[in-house]
């Protein structure tokens, strides 16, 4: 064992499609949650920001999900998703995202400067068109900085679904685990800390396309 | 529920090293001397570098890289790498999760107060450390006590994957219960989780409400 390298890199080599399927799995169950979580996390962020009286409670309940360990939600959930389905993993992962979207939405809509939606009523916009053109463009920052938390957390959860039997790379880790093997386990970080990285800088991305303004005032 | 009443109404799960007594206080064991040792970590550094602003966009990187790190993974591997004797293979990952939520709150947090009030506290005559200590982190105090929560939070929860190496705590209930199908004990297990971290949740709330100032928190407006 202590001859054991800490990466055989002929093993990564033979096992390569192997891992490419984990990989597509992970991204899978990790992006997923988020794009349905940012889409249900808007309207329930608008609604917060129209009855305030709203929006105390749904934090409140958001708390209180958040707080429950996703192990123990991958558990209960079984009976209902059934074991080792894309689902018992991908359920709790979109409460998690929602439970960060919502408070970004409501921050963000927050963020927006008084004058500026004064201004976009007294030129004439609707509520709707308001909203579209000018207020969630302002909202975007803040809203972004909500979804790289939530996705870096995502990714890195997916894993933890292994012990459940549906991991993506997290199989790497039982893997390795159980044959006392490095390689797998060294790939599997490696990969989720890479694919965290890349859709974080993904999402930069999209911040500094989605805000063209903050490139133009020079100020990041 | 049937399942809850199996497991919490059998006297076999209330004594002895495999009850509940006993797996909670390894639980809270892993997850206290963790988060201790974040905090030692990641409290004076955030407070330096929100002070001073030097070295901020590195450690903050690094911190928020850190944050991608999957716990099974680091744990499996330092346990394959460092064997079981102590509780350190556990400490290990469960630090690395609790520091960067710990640290990137505390630096926003000193970060983001008003330089108003920071120039008006270096008027009145208060020095470097004087300005840090009686006027930065009480305004900064909620968004540091949010990173000390977020992290309390994930540590708890997470010190169950410590069962899956044999180590103890109260994951031992989920990951034998799932080994030996004897869903009773995996189901309470998982409750008894969500329960410890709903108290911490409290616990921080309870803890925010005494040591935040009213005029910070806005319970009081100051005129």
């Amino acid at each position: 064992m202590s001859e054991e390298p800490l990466v055989r890199w002929d093993w990564i080599g033979r096992n390569w499609p192997t891992i490419q399927g984990l990989l597509a799995d992970h991204i899978v169950m990790a992006l997923v949650p988020i794009v349905i979580g940012l889409l249900i996390a808007l309207p329930l962020g608008l609604a917060g920001v129209r009855w305030r009286w709203l929006y105390q409670p749904t934090v409140g309940v958001m708390n209180v999900i958040y707080s429950l360990p996703s192990l123990a939600v991958f558990i209960v959930l079984i009976p209902v998703t059934g074991l080792a389905t894309r689902l018992t993993v991908m359920v709790p992962l979109t409460f998690y995202a929602m439970a960060v979207l919502i408070p970004a939405v409501v921050d963000g809509l927050g963020s927006v400067p008084d004058h500026v939606r004064q201004s976009a009523v007294a030129m004439g916009f609707t509520p709707l068109r308001r909203l579209l053109q000018v207020e969630l463009p302002i909202a975007v920052p803040v809203v972004l900085a909500g979804l790289r938390v939530a996705t870096v957390a995502s990714v890195s959860l997916v894993s933890v679904g292994a012990l459940v039997g549906r991991g993506g790379l997290g199989y790497l880790f039982i893997d390795g685990w159980q044959r006392q093997f490095y390689t797998p386990i060294v790939v599997g970080i490696v990969l989720v800390v890479v694919l965290a990285g890349v859709a974080d800088l993904l999402l930069i991305l999209a911040q500094r396309l989605l805000t063209p303004w903050s490139r133009a005032r020079g100020s990041a | 529920m049937n399942w809850l009443i199996d497991f919490f109404g059998d006297p076999v799960n209330w004594s002895g090293p495999d009850g509940i007594p006993a797996r909670l206080l390894e639980h809270l064991e892993f997850a206290g001397l963790s988060l201790l040792l974040a905090m030692l970590i990641a409290l004076p550094l955030g407070l330096l570098i929100g002070h001073t602003g030097r070295g901020a966009l590195l450690v903050v990187s690094i911190a928020n890289a850190a944050r991608a790190l999957p716990t099974l993974g680091l744990l499996v591997l330092i346990v394959l790498l460092m064997g079981v004797g102590t509780i350190l293979p556990v400490l290990i990952p469960l630090v690395a999760l609790a520091v960067p939520p710990i640290l990137v709150n505390t630096y926003e947090g000193i970060r983001g107060v008003d330089p108003d009030l920071r120039d008006a506290a270096y008027g009145m005559g208060l020095r470097g450390r004087q300005v840090l200590g009686r006027v930065l982190v009480p305004v900064a105090l909620p968004l540091i006590l949010l990173g000390l929560r977020l992290a309390a939070i994930q540590v708890v929860a997470t010190a169950t994957v410590a069962a899956y190496v044999g180590l103890g705590g109260l994951g031992r209930f989920i990951i034998d219960g799932l080994a030996t199908k004897n869903f009773p004990s995996t189901i309470g297990g998982a409750v008894l989780v969500a329960l410890l971290a709903l108290l911490v949740q409290l616990g921080f709330t309870l803890v925010q409400r005494a040591t935040v100032s009213p005029g910070v928190s806005e319970r009081q407006t100051i005129r």
